[in-house]
């Protein structure tokens, strides 16, 4: 406010700033939007309400109700057993929960390809039970676990270092036990952390490609989601059922985007 | 926030206080190591296994061809000049953000994020339209090594900005007063007084943006694909998987992760340089890269 | 380097901060501005800084009208409530900041730096970071870097405020004789009356952006302009319409045509000065301040009843302080009446 800054340079960051971000963000997107609808919403809609294309929806909603929760139940485990009790292996705990960050999505496909494959180490134990992993549901679900396994983890620990144990102890001197405590006192005070970490997470999920094309083989109609489906089309040039389903992608995006800022103003609170 | 962690008083572990309901710390423990080990460290760990399951030396040959060792250092040097690009317009940008007001701020501040919100696929589709034969103004540079370079400037935005964004809205303001009173214009005081104290942000942003764009896979796909000329190692590994090379697809993948997790390593360097003369406040589990938000500002004064 | 500030005003949206605020702060001189939160008083100090810009008024350096010129070419000094310390840089380099940019050589800014180094009694700690300095030290080095590059003023937004009460103390005495030895005209912003009493040669007392008087320490204690200035300064009574200090209630056994019948609450000993609280027939409460000796002399006790006889009782209601008799205090007086109370029983 009080360090000058000229009239030049500032429309000149703002040029620069703006521009770039004109350019390089919001531009691709309205012209995603543009072109899908260009020849209206009856080709795009045909490719999204097709069984292949549903099946898609569905599967992708199916592994965010699964993957989310239990990375969420993980998440707050985990950053309670961060923050309140310290012990020598917590850096290991946390460079692991760091991993998926460096990792290619790619690699990460690969791996679980390996480790549930037909040499895989699981391989005879799931073929005797008949669990199918890989080019299937399951491998799909757990591609989405392990990339998404740090959002929530990384959200609720600053929240808790934040608020401290205070409020924690005061309950237990009226009597509350570790449960209520939990329950009444901490949970509700981290609630917009995990919440923010909820919201990333399930965006993660929605939006993994990479990780998921390896472990379920594309399979139209059967391992497909979303963002598969989007790939599959392009490459057999059904643009409006590519459109169409990236169209419904970013839709989704831009509802995560809400509710990222919403959050972000909830928490600062 | 790390302010107040130093000064909280501090309980002592009581073995007896159990912070996790109905369990002990120890079940919990065993809770997270399993779920950890099962969903990260045993695939990673087959990984290794198969990269290495035809000896050292079929690892060694797959790394070493010429096909591997291009699509590792194009992505290697396309990475470096992304991080370059989006550490002076991230930062620019988090600038505007933070001490500027322009109509539609708000909205530019959420679509930041949108790089991370959309599917990598679609990010590549989008760029494509954009960008490629149909190109709506007539710029076409798809499949070339532009486009990584723009697909991965695209993915990689947030990371930056969202680690000099809080560093920004913390930083004591009085002490770029101060230099004014003292004599220094507006450059001298961003060179000498703001650029050292968002420096730990900006790194760890980097890295982290170095660190996801060396394993970039969905956003290059389309746009950039797999040309000879183009193709990263993350392509490689996917397309060495489709051939059936999984031992090749493996090593290359070792040798991917580890220098993702040097960069790892480094942001955690950073962060205590960062904090050695308490200048800033960069604290990893907060960082917004990862967590996405923007602290507000913090009292820091003891 | 006289101040002058004419006709300031300044908003911040609908707050008004300044409110046509003229000032003058002679060359050499040691002045505190004073009042509550809100009072404008760092803003005034800001602007004449140039880090806000007035709407309208001037302010003037050394007869130069400065409005215009941006706080890096006003050559003044500004200290921080919260030191405002480059924490990425040593002691040595934050005062030898002004130099640097100013491109003094090396060995100059050297020998200039250790010269302030001990004029703030910091010798020695050259290498350190702020952040391994106590608070108090922190705001000593702030000072050498302001007044190492000479300025012509030097301005100190609450200095003390984020001290611990000992430190403060030091640093303040520490300050007037400080001012002594460099004869800069300092102006600094405090709520402290206190501080400002045992500090400044001059006060001015602000109030939700006005100038509500400005003296010397004694002037404001003894003439106060108004009712705010008055309590503002030291502690006040009020008795009906007239304000009446705390030392200024004489309290007696025997009624007479004089005296008011109170009782006694509650004895209050805090060190060596006696605080007796009393309440009047009418549920007035008033406290008196005693020494030992007259407290011991009167043998009071609580839940009795005394009788007390303001001395030295002001009015800032324009006409005279009621129930004098006659006296002749001028019309719209704005400097108190001053006056013997009877009281009417």
């Amino acid at each position: 406010m009080s360090v000058s800054r000229s009239t030049s340079s500032r429309w000149g960051l703002r040029f620069l700033g703006l521009g770039y971000i004109a350019v390089l963000l919001i531009a691709p997107l309205v012209l995603l939007f543009y072109k899908t609808f260009e020849d209206g919403l009856a080709a795009p809609w045909e490719a999204i309400t097709s069984s292949d294309g549903l099946h898609a929806l569905k599967l992708t909603l199916l592994t965010v109700v699964i993957a989310v929760p239990l990375n969420t139940i993980f998440g707050v485990v985990c950053s309670l057993l961060l923050v309140r009790h310290k012990w020598k292996g917590n850096w290991l705990i946390d460079a692991a929960i760091n991993l998926p960050f460096a990792i290619s999505p790619v690699v990460i496909g690969l791996s679980l390809f390996l480790l549930y494959g037909k040499q895989g180490w699981f391989e005879p134990g799931l073929a005797e039970a008949g669990i199918k992993v890989l080019f299937s549901t399951p491998g799909i679900i757990l591609a989405c676990i392990f990339v998404s396994v740090p959002f929530v983890v990384r959200e609720t620990v600053p929240v808790l270092q934040e608020i401290g144990t205070e409020q924690e102890q005061a309950a237990e001197t009226l009597g509350a036990n570790a449960w209520q405590t939990f329950w009444r006192v901490t949970l509700p005070a981290i609630r917009w952390g995990v919440a923010y970490g909820v919201v990333l997470c399930t965006a993660r999920v929605l939006g993994e490609f990479g990780a998921v094309s390896v472990v379920s083989g594309n399979i139209s109609g059967e391992t497909q989601t979303l963002p598969l489906f989007v790939e599959k089309n392009y490459e057999n040039f059904n643009l409006p059922g590519a459109f169409g389903a990236a169209v419904l992608l970013a839709l989704l995006a831009l509802v995560v985007l809400m509710a990222m800022n919403l959050l972000k103003r909830k928490e600062a609170a | 926030m790390e302010a107040h962690a130093a000064n909280s008083p501090v309980a002592p572990p009581r073995a007896r206080h159990f912070r996790l309901p109905g369990v002990g710390a120890g079940l919990g423990r065993g809770y997270v190591v399993l779920w950890l080990s099962i969903i990260v460290l045993l695939p990673l760990a087959a990984m290794l296994d198969k990269s290495l399951s035809e000896g050292v030396g079929q690892f060694w040959d797959q790394v070493t061809s010429p096909a591997a060792i291009q699509s590792l250092e194009l992505i290697l040097v396309c990475s470096l000049i992304v991080v370059a690009i989006n550490a002076v317009f991230g930062t620019i940008v988090a600038w505007l953000l933070v001490r500027d007001n322009f109509p539609g701020k708000s909205i530019v501040n959420a679509i930041i994020d949108l790089p991370f919100a959309l599917p990598t696929i679609v990010a590549s589709l989008i760029l494509i339209q954009l960008w490629g034969k149909n190109s709506p103004v007539g710029i076409d540079f798809a499949l070339t090594r532009l486009a990584i370079v723009v697909a991965l400037c695209f993915v990689t935005l947030p990371f930056v900005v969202r680690a000099v964004q809080p560093l920004l809205i913390e930083m004591d303001r009085d002490m770029e007063e101060a230099a004014a009173s003292l004599g220094a214009g507006g450059a001298t005081i961003f060179r000498r007084i703001i650029f050292p104290n968002l420096l730990p942000g900006l790194a760890a942003g980097v890295a982290l943006a170095f660190a996801r764009a060396l394993g970039e896979y969905g956003s290059v796909l389309l746009f950039a694909g797999g040309k000879s000329d183009t193709t990263v190692a993350s392509i490689l590994i996917g397309q060495k998987i489709e051939q059936g090379n999984e031992v090749g697809a493996a090593a290359i993948s070792i040798v991917l992760l580890l220098m993702a997790l040097v960069c790892l390593f480094v942001i955690t360097l950073i962060q205590r340089w960062g904090t050695r003369h308490e200048r800033s406040q960069v604290n990893l589990a907060a960082n917004p890269v990862i967590t996405g938000a923007t602290p507000q500002k913090g009292d820091e004064r003891e | 380097m006289g101040i002058s500030v004419e006709g300031a005003n300044k908003s911040f949206g609908d707050f008004q901060a300044l409110d046509e605020v003229s000032i003058e702060v002679p060359d050499g001189s040691l002045t505190a501005l004073l009042g509550p939160s809100g009072s404008g008083k760092s803003t005034l100090l800001r602007a004449i800084a140039g880090l806000e810009t007035l709407d309208t008024g001037r302010v003037l350096i050394d007869g130069e009208d400065v409005s215009t010129k941006p706080t890096q070419k006003r050559e003044v000094g500004f200290v921080f409530q919260h030191y405002a310390a480059f924490k990425h840089m040593t002691v040595y380099e934050n005062v030898g900041f002004g130099l640097k940019i100013r491109k003094w050589k090396k060995g100059e800014i050297r020998a200039r730096v250790d010269e302030l180094l001990n004029l703030v009694q910091l010798p020695g700690l050259a290498d350190r970071y702020p952040s391994q300095l106590s608070g108090g030290q922190r705001q000593r080095m702030a000072l050498a870097r302001a007044l190492a590059v000479q300025p012509q003023v030097l301005l100190l937004d609450e200095p003390f405020g984020a001290l611990d009460a000992k430190v403060r103390k030091d640093l303040r005495t520490w300050l007037r004789n400080l001012h002594e030895e460099m004869n800069v005209t300092t102006i600094f912003v405090t709520h402290d009356q206190e501080e400002a009493m045992d500090v400044a040669g001059q006060l001015v007392v602000m109030n939700q952006g006005r100038v509500e008087q400005s003296g010397s320490a004694a002037d404001l204690y003894e003439k106060p302009a108004n009712e705010f200035v008055m309590s503002f300064v030291g502690e006040v009574n009020r008795l009906g319409d007239d304000f009446v200090r705390p030392h200024d209630i004489e309290i007696v056994r025997d009624r007479d045509e004089s005296t008011e019948e109170a009782m006694v609450q509650r004895i209050v000993a805090l060190g060596f000065e006696i605080r007796v609280e009393l309440v009047l027939g009418d549920g007035t409460e008033v406290w008196a301040q005693l020494t030992r000796g007259e407290l011991q002399r009167l043998e009071l006790r609580e839940g009795q009843i005394a009788y007390l006889r303001p001395v030295h009782a002001k009015s800032f209601n324009g006409s005279a302080p009621s129930n004098s008799p006659g006296a002749s205090t001028p019309q719209g007086s704005t400097d108190g009446g001053d006056a013997e109370v009877t009281a009417a029983a």
